[in-house]
């Protein structure tokens, strides 16, 4: 279990890493807290020719606001989000996912950026993300350009990215006062990978809300109608409406899916409608 | 009398170093030209080897079997009457029986180096109808593991009663099918073995992560056809071993074989994945049950099979059938009854070789038996722990011999569980229960009494004929010239706290404390011979091998003291370290130095044996000493998705005197944690093709912090009888109980659903599936 025979390139800047991933052409790829990508290199499920680690590049680590909008750097990482060492715009529902993803080692050094990257589809951000209305600001040698974290997964381990491109930061809409959250897990033990999920935003004074469940076999499910719902105030029967788009969203899985998905997104919508 | 004696709650010696990261494990060690070598494993589960190209220029960096002349394969014997023998090649002959099995070796500079030559051979495999399990095993058109073999069963017992009567007028008859997964054993450390060649002492010098030090010495020995005085197996630290090092390791003969032809230095350290998948050995279990009871819930017989899921190898020297032939033996548990009648089965499969974990067979078995009172209880509409009780072997009845021959000698059964259910609180949770919770989770009870049968010696190995049988165990203890003491053992120290607890047992008796004791284990070179670390037998072991050679020591230093002090031998007295009579007292050091440095000062006729003694100790009994304990465990489980939360657990339990009652704690809260793994997480899953489903820590679930409840302990201590200091084993004892007493709880508290669940692991997918099936059935 000892990773395949690659180079290793430090970038301390983006600018020194998009230069390097062009030198590189397919053969390169982005390594920053490695705790995705080192286990799938020692097991040889990935061998890259060279990795670019943009751990030290200092732009990525940083967090800037510009009123509307928080910018979480690719580089931040889970455990820094946990401790409220960053500004947070979710009104909490960041630093809580963030502590339930796998154990403080693993927080110490795992990356916003890189699990976006890696789209695990089990993993926390992808699907937290994606209720959270985020954005996904890449960097590439034509610039800049920023794709909703909804289309930006494309499907399990699948992302919106070319090889000459690197993820710089994560956009967050700033939540208003108003607005509420839910996140439910459901998984073997604590910071495990998700059997289910459901993520829950309601922000009324942005006219936002969303509905998200993961944890499937590819990209999180958004619940349009539960969502829709919820934001009329229409709270009658919600379980049934989520039940019928679980239906929808997955029609073939097991009768024991069904029902953990079912329950991960009602506890979610109960937790945030409060 | 000392206070670092036997009984004391002295702080373990070891753990400085290795909760400080200074501990040294074999992947620690550095050595001039030491190389790394990988193993290429069959990516198949059953297939003929047709051919195995080597990478250009790899003569002398790549092996495989036939590179290996004159090294003989591993094989297990024993006289058991239907016992089948098979060979275990080191390196894959012919075919491979197993994913994972090794088949080619390569060295180099570095692991990764090591593992890209691997990459470069090419294997020409011709796939075989994999054999995944045992009803496969069993089937009439199955093909076989062994072609030697008229079929796939490597053994089968049988424990023969009419069972007639009781069919014709027993009041109460249930019947179940139980089963246990296969599993891991996972210490933190896996296994790693490092050899060179000494050419000083002319030895092959072999350090590996093994409990058996001597046994893999003499294994060693069988394979490479290497006189045993050539051969020294080294230890350093262990990271854990629970049964995955207590047999001789193909890796081990082929590390040392490397050493042996290039007189060279060469190391090989499993990594996590050979572990999970290679080494998905164990606890596979298949149950078909048949219980007679009276109204009361009396259980008057048991009609059982076992089968056994042995994989494809017979392991050194246990063989892969101690497992199901100790079924069948332990399977009555601490209960009296009057009729049974079991067989069992056991199958070699496509799967990778069965070896003995922490229980060997009794977590298999106590889940099994455990169940089926709590069924009967049910059936009869009474308490389970009521009528658990009534079952349980009474204390007037001690010493009981029971249904198989297993002699209980001491203990009161039915006290640990009366203490177990008012430590649990059993009428408060019944009361919660009839209240229900806020939260929708329903909340349960269960129990589970064991026995433990420890340190079981000569007469029991020896009726299974295996290569290897435990007789006399022996320790050296030996007085410095300045006062300390020296204890060698060839036992050895796997994370058990060996280093104080036999340091506490020479204390005991000399009364100089354990600080002073060093102790030193395992090294075949250094100490006595000793079959090793296994079958709870340390502390009744070693621990009273210490204690047989301690008390010869004290004679002698007795002798001696007298002369010095001018009285008699028999006015000697030790105290806090000092040796006394009447109002003179001198040091230890006093005796040491004249032994060592003044002879000219020791008596006329002083035993020539000196300060240093080595004694050979067995119990009273051949047939083991048994610890018992009852465990008890409140559970809640959420029915919209099948999650278990383990909310209270307590243990009451008996392992005769405690040498050290903390380390008897250590052992209770690490076994549980496992048996809690057990019972919820751990499973290694095959899929038809017989290849491993798990095989990284993200698919092999082990129970965190987050997932362990805060245990409590609550001693009895009633001495054995048959051993010195009363002692008896308490290793594997903790592991044994909590499948079955979480299965109970969580039944419990599904009861009301009509849901009872009856395998371990029980993940919330399979328990929410039952709970389903169970209302669309209502429904």
């Amino acid at each position: 279990m000892k990773p395949a025979k690659f180079e290793y390139h430090a970038a301390d800047s983006t600018a020194n890493a998009l230069a390097t991933l062009s030198q590189l052409g397919e053969g390169g790829k982005i390594i920053a807290g490695g705790q995705s990508m080192g286990p799938m290199m020692n097991l040889r499920v990935a061998r890259p020719e060279a990795v670019v680690d943009i751990s030290a590049a200092a732009e990525l680590r940083a967090v800037t606001d510009d009123g509307d909008d928080v910018l979480i750097g690719a580089c931040v990482t889970h455990g820094q989000i946990e401790d409220g060492e960053i500004s947070d715009p979710s009104r909490g529902m960041l630093p809580h996912v963030a502590g339930g993803i796998a154990y403080r080692a693993v927080r110490n050094r795992g990356t916003i950026g890189g699990s976006v990257v890696h789209a695990d589809p089990a993993a926390d951000w992808v699907t937290t993300l994606i209720a959270l209305g985020a954005k996904i600001e890449i960097l590439g040698p034509a610039g800049r350009r920023r794709v909703p974290a909804a289309d930006f997964m494309l499907g399990a381990y699948t992302v919106s990215l070319s090889a000459d491109e690197l993820v710089a930061a994560i956009r967050l809409p700033r939540l208003s006062a108003d607005a509420s959250w839910g996140y439910t897990k459901l998984n073997r033990k604590v910071g495990e990978f998700a059997d289910a999920i459901g993520a829950v935003v309601i922000d009324p004074p942005r006219r936002f809300c969303r509905v998200v469940l993961g944890g499937l076999d590819g990209t999180p499910c958004l619940l349009h109608e539960t969502a829709q719902a919820i934001a009329k105030g229409e709270r009658g029967d919600l379980p049934a409406l989520i039940k019928a788009e679980v239906e929808r969203c997955l029609p073939h899985a097991a009768a024991e899916k069904k029902q953990i998905y079912g329950i991960a997104l009602n506890r979610a919508v109960t937790s945030a409608i409060g | 009398m000392a206070d670092t004696g036997i009984g004391q709650r002295v702080k373990r010696k070891e753990d400085a170093r290795l909760v400080t990261g200074r501990g040294t494990y074999v992947a620690d060690l550095k050595m001039p030209g030491l190389r790394e070598v990988a193993f290429l494993r069959s990516p198949l589960a059953h297939a003929r080897l047709s051919a195995i190209n080597k990478p250009d220029g790899a003569g002398d960096s790549v092996f495989v079997a036939e590179d290996m002349n004159g090294v003989l394969p591993i094989t297990a014997r024993s006289t058991l009457p239907t016992y089948r023998q098979s060979d275990y090649p080191v390196l894959a002959t012919g075919k491979a029986r197993f994913a994972g099995e090794p088949i080619a070796m390569a060295v180099a500079e570095s692991r990764a180096e090591a593992e890209d030559l691997c990459e470069a051979i090419e294997l020409e495999l011709e796939e075989l109808p994999p054999i995944a399990d045992v009803w496969r095993a069993l089937a009439p058109d199955a093909g076989r593991v062994h072609e030697e073999w008229p079929d796939n069963l490597c053994l089968r017992t049988e424990i023969e009663q009419d069972l007639s009567e009781l069919e014709r007028s027993a009041p109460v008859k249930i019947e179940r099918e139980i089963n246990t997964a296969r599993q891991c054993m996972m210490p933190m450390e896996g296994k790693g073995v490092l050899a060179y060649w000494d050419d000083r002492a002319a030895q092959l010098v072999v350090i590996s992560a093994t409990q058996v030090s001597h046994i893999v010495r003499t294994g060693l020995s069988e394979c490479l056809g290497l006189e045993q005085g050539a051969i020294r197996v080294q230890t350093v630290d262990i990271g854990g071993g629970f049964g995955y090092k207590a047999t001789l390791q193909p890796e081990e003969v082929c590390i040392a074989w490397l050493a042996l032809k290039y007189r060279a230095a060469f190391r090989w350290i499993e990594d996590r994945r050979e572990h999970l998948t290679a080494g998905a050995n164990t606890r596979e279990h298949h149950y078909k049950i048949k219980a007679y009871a009276d109204e009361r819930g009396r259980l008057l017989g048991l009609d059982a099979e076992v089968w056994v899921d042995i994989g494809a190898y017979s392991v050194y020297p246990f063989t892969a059938c101690i497992e199901a032939a100790q079924a069948g033996g332990n399977l009555p548990g601490p209960y009296k009854f009057d009729f049974y009648r079991c067989k069992t089965y056991s199958v070699a499969t496509n799967k990778p070789p069965f070896a003995p974990y922490r229980g060997v067979a009794r977590p298999g078995v106590c889940f099994a038996m455990e169940q089926i009172i709590d069924a009967i209880a049910r059936e009869v509409g009474r308490e389970p722990a009521d009528v658990r009780e009534e079952n349980l072997v009474p204390v007037e009845a001690m010493p009981f011999t029971n249904i198989t021959g297993k002699q209980y000698d001491s203990g009161d059964y039915a006290a640990s569980l009366r203490g177990v259910r008012r430590q649990i609180g059993f009428d408060q949770v019944r009361r919660r229960q009839g209240e229900g919770e806020a939260d929708g989770r329903l909340i349960g009870v269960g129990f589970a009494t064991y026995t433990e049968q420890s340190a079981h010696g000569t007469a029991v190995f020896a009726s299974w004929g295996i290569p290897i049988v435990p007789g006399y165990e022996q320790a050296t203890v030996r007085l410095t010239a300045d006062g300390g003491v020296e204890v060698r053992a060839g036992i050895q120290s796997i994370g058990q706290g060996l280093e104080t607890t036999l340091a506490q047992v020479a204390s005991e008796i000399l009364t100089i404390p354990a600080d002073n004791i060093q102790v030193l284990l395992g090294d075949t070179a250094m100490t006595p011979y000793s079959t090793g670390a296994y079958a709870s037998r340390g502390m009744v072991m070693a621990g009273g091998a210490v204690s047989k050679s301690a008390g010869v020591l004290a004679d002698r230093i007795r002798a001696i003291a007298a002369h010095l002090l001018q009285c008699e031998a028999g006015e000697i007295s030790f105290e806090n370290g000092e040796i006394r009579a009447g109002g003179a007292s001198l040091k230890f050091s006093d005796v040491g130095r004249a032994w060592y440095l003044r002879p000219e000062e020791l008596p006329e006729g002083v035993d020539q044996g000196g300060l240093e003694v080595t004694e050979g100790y067995k119990p009273g009994t051949d047939l083991g000493v048994f610890s018992y304990a009852s465990h008890a465990a409140v559970v809640a489980v959420d029915p919209a998705t099948g999650h278990v939360e383990i909310l209270d657990y307590a243990i009451t339990e008996d392992c005769g005197r405690m040498v050290n009652p903390m380390v008897v704690e250590g052992q209770a809260y690490g076994g549980t944690a496992q048996g809690i793994g057990t019972a919820l997480f751990e499973e290694s899953p095959y899929d038809a093709h017989g290849q491993p489903l798990s095989s990284t820590l993200a698919d092999y679930i082990l129970p965190g912090p987050a997932e362990l409840p805060s245990m409590r302990v609550e001693h009895m201590e009633t001495l054995s009888p048959h051993t010195a200091h009363g002692i008896k084993g308490v290793g594997e004892g903790s592991a044994i109980a909590p499948p079955a007493a979480i299965v109970n709880a969580i039944n419990d508290a599904l009861r009301g659903l009509g849901v009872e669940i009856n395998q371990a692991p029980m993940p919330p997918s399979h328990i929410l599936g039952k709970i389903l099936a169970a209302s669309g059935a209502a429904s």
